[in-house]
């Protein structure tokens, strides 16, 4: 079994998680340097009663877009409220757009 | 520049306000005001006080209000905004009364003020009993005001305020800045003609004037407009933004049909449009956010997600993957 790393997001982004400079930082400090080693990341919301797409953008978008959507089975989200679970499904779809459905 | 202070100026009927707006002769700013009775949505103070930024206070002219309800201007900090002294009669009348419901004038410069006004922000509106509009509306201030910061090059940065009108149940809010405009912001990533085609973009999911990249950037994804526009959409509020001459205006929604899809085009929704305005250097964002029990955050998030995922998990099966939750 992969060894993993947990992350919790209400020590650094508090109950309602809208800042991405801290989303950014959290990816850039935590989960990138994690799954690079080959691990598995856990991100924990628990606690976090809402966050914004932004927030969510910027801690997941570009690890799927350096890694792949394959990383997604490397990547789990862990006590999620029902506003955070809907947002981390609409960026994880949209990520895997790949042309202008939306426009 | 010289701005008139209707009678009345909300969403609805901000038209005449905007159009009577003069830019002309930027290093001076001359306010007038109705003389009857100033009933005024918060977007117009931010306006006026996003003007002054830039004018040294002796070069401002404020006419002095005699309408009864002009102790608006001062408990909503416009005086304080303007540098300049408040007509007597009114100067006993204070800025921060416990039991109001408004934000008064607020400059936000960067991300750090604005995480610690989004903290304060709710007790000082008396939203703690209703958490899912609660949610809505930092919601929408967050994305707006950080645009301003990401997108509109403002140095001076976003001014916001708002206000709880009993009457409506609702939570007006206006933002405005004195940066670039949407449609220099947007021409980084896409070639428009004129400000509207740059406001219509801008309110379109996946369109970011930071690439054109479907996805976005790790930043930008293009999204925390349409999020806003929906909102309002779902509670039947208005929306509306203003940038350069152009002005798109969300209208209520039909209160008899039920909601069952968002529409990614904004001109599919109920709106009306404005090309021939005085130019705002800039961009204003005005949203009602009604307070009654209408349909909640979560099920406006179904609606969002449903937009963004159309299509995608048929068209790629082999390939699509779903978020792992536990």
């Amino acid at each position: 079994m992969v060894k993993t790393i947990i992350v919790k997001i209400l020590k650094q982004a508090g109950t309602f998680a809208e800042n991405k400079d801290i989303a950014r930082k959290i990816r850039i400090e935590t989960i990138e340097p994690t799954l690079n080693k080959g691990l598995g990341i856990v991100i924990d919301f628990n606690g976090v009663d809402a966050a914004t797409q932004s927030f969510i953008h910027a801690l997941i978008s570009q690890v799927i877009r350096d890694h792949g959507v394959e990383v997604l089975e490397s990547m789990v989200f862990k006590d999620c409220s029902e506003t955070v679970q809907k947002i981390i499904e609409i960026v994880v779809d949209y990520m895997q757009h790949d042309d202008k459905q939306t426009q | 520049m010289k701005i008139y202070l209707p009678n009345s100026a909300f969403i609805g009927n901000i038209d005449s306000f905007l159009a009577n707006f003069d830019p002309s002769e930027p290093s001076k700013l001359e306010i007038t005001a109705n003389k009857s009775w100033l009933s005024l949505h918060p977007l117009v103070l931010s306006m006026v006080a996003a003007l002054s930024l830039k004018i040294e206070p002796s070069n401002i002219v404020c006419e002095t209000v005699e309408a009864k309800s002009g102790h608006y201007l001062v408990a909503m900090g416009l005086y304080e905004f303007l540098k300049i002294p408040a007509p007597r009669h009114m100067s006993n009348i204070s800025t921060h009364e416990s039991s109001g419901r408004y934000i008064p004038l607020k400059l936000i410069k960067d991300s750090t003020e604005l995480s610690s006004f989004l903290e304060d922000m709710i007790p000082l509106l008396h939203l703690d009993d209703v958490p899912e509009k609660a949610k809505a509306i930092r919601y929408v201030i967050y994305e707006v005001v950080r645009n301003v910061f990401e997108h509109s090059g403002a140095e001076s940065g976003a001014i916001l305020c708002a206000q709880y009108f009993k009457k409506s149940n609702s939570l007006r809010i206006g933002i405005a800045d004195t940066g670039m405009g949407i449609k220099e912001s947007i021409g980084h990533s896409y070639r428009t003609e004129n400000d509207i085609d740059a406001i219509k973009l801008a309110l379109t999911p996946g369109i970011t004037g930071t690439t054109k990249k479907p996805g976005g950037t790790e930043q930008n994804a293009g999204a925390g407009l349409f999020f806003t526009k929906s909102i309002a959409y779902i509670n039947r509020s208005f929306f509306m933004m203003y940038s350069g001459d152009a002005m798109y205006k969300l209208r209520m929604r039909d209160p008899h049909k039920p909601v069952n899809f968002l529409n990614s085009n904004p001109l599919k929704d109920n709106h009306s449009l404005r090309t021939d305005l005085p130019y705002w250097q800039g961009t204003v964002v005005g949203v009602d956010i009604s307070l009654d029990d209408t349909d909640e955050f979560s099920r406006l998030l179904n609606l969002i997600g449903a937009v963004y995922s159309g299509g995608v998990k048929d068209k790629r099966k082999a390939k699509y993957k779903k978020a792992k939750f536990i």
